[in-house]
């Protein structure tokens, strides 16, 4: 059985939702951190960690959480196995700005 | 040098190592042609942990029939399926 991320002829996964949608805000933050990230400027990880970061999701919260979802999952546990952030600081801001509405 | 040149007949190697690889299980096991070589790149089985991905892997585009690809595939059977494949992942047919 393939792991969940590797879905080539899965005939349960369903058609594809081909239908063109905007990127909400949060989304689009969340491609320009991984830019960041990832840039030889700041070279604090690789797009490849990225990717095992995803296909180490839970494979039942895997299938919850939409694409860029996934992404930030996997960026906040990169940061933290890093050493560069800590769960408790990534949950206290998450705490602090729950309030405020972009 | 490169194992493998454009034309050369490659079966996928079979396998589901624990960590980050590249490889679809769709694609595994299947008889393709090598189309192209793009070079050699870091391997990102090693990248995607931090390592230096060092030696690089050859990597090449491999050539399918989809109608090999998929047991019922519905298309033509003149469709192809191209894919990017580390030279590792090939054995040759």
């Amino acid at each position: 059985m393939p792991r969940v991320h590797d879905r080539g002829g899965w005939p349960e996964a369903g058609p594809i939702n081909k239908a063109e949608h905007d990127y909400s805000l949060w989304e689009k933050r969340t491609d320009a951190l991984l830019v960041l990230l990832t840039s030889p400027q700041k070279n604090v990880m690789r797009v490849d960690e990225l990717r095992r970061a995803i296909e180490s999701i839970e494979p039942e919260k895997y299938e919850k959480l939409s694409y860029y979802e996934r992404w930030i999952t996997a960026i906040e546990a990169l940061m933290i196995e890093k050493g560069i952030l800590t769960r408790e600081e990534i949950d206290r801001r998450v705490e602090e700005l729950s309030g405020r509405v972009d | 040098m490169p194992k493998f040149k454009p034309g050369d007949r490659v079966r996928i190697r079979v396998g589901s190592p624990p960590g980050h690889f590249r490889t679809p299980t769709y694609i595994q096991g299947k008889i393709g042609t090598i189309w192209t070589l793009y070079g050699a790149f870091r391997n990102p089985e090693s990248l995607a942990y931090g390592g230096d991905g060092l030696p690089a892997q050859f990597l090449y585009c491999v050539c399918f029939d989809q109608t090999q690809v998929w047991e019922k595939y519905a298309g033509s059977s003149q469709d192809k399926l191209l894919i990017d494949i580390y030279e590792h992942w090939l054995e040759p047919v």
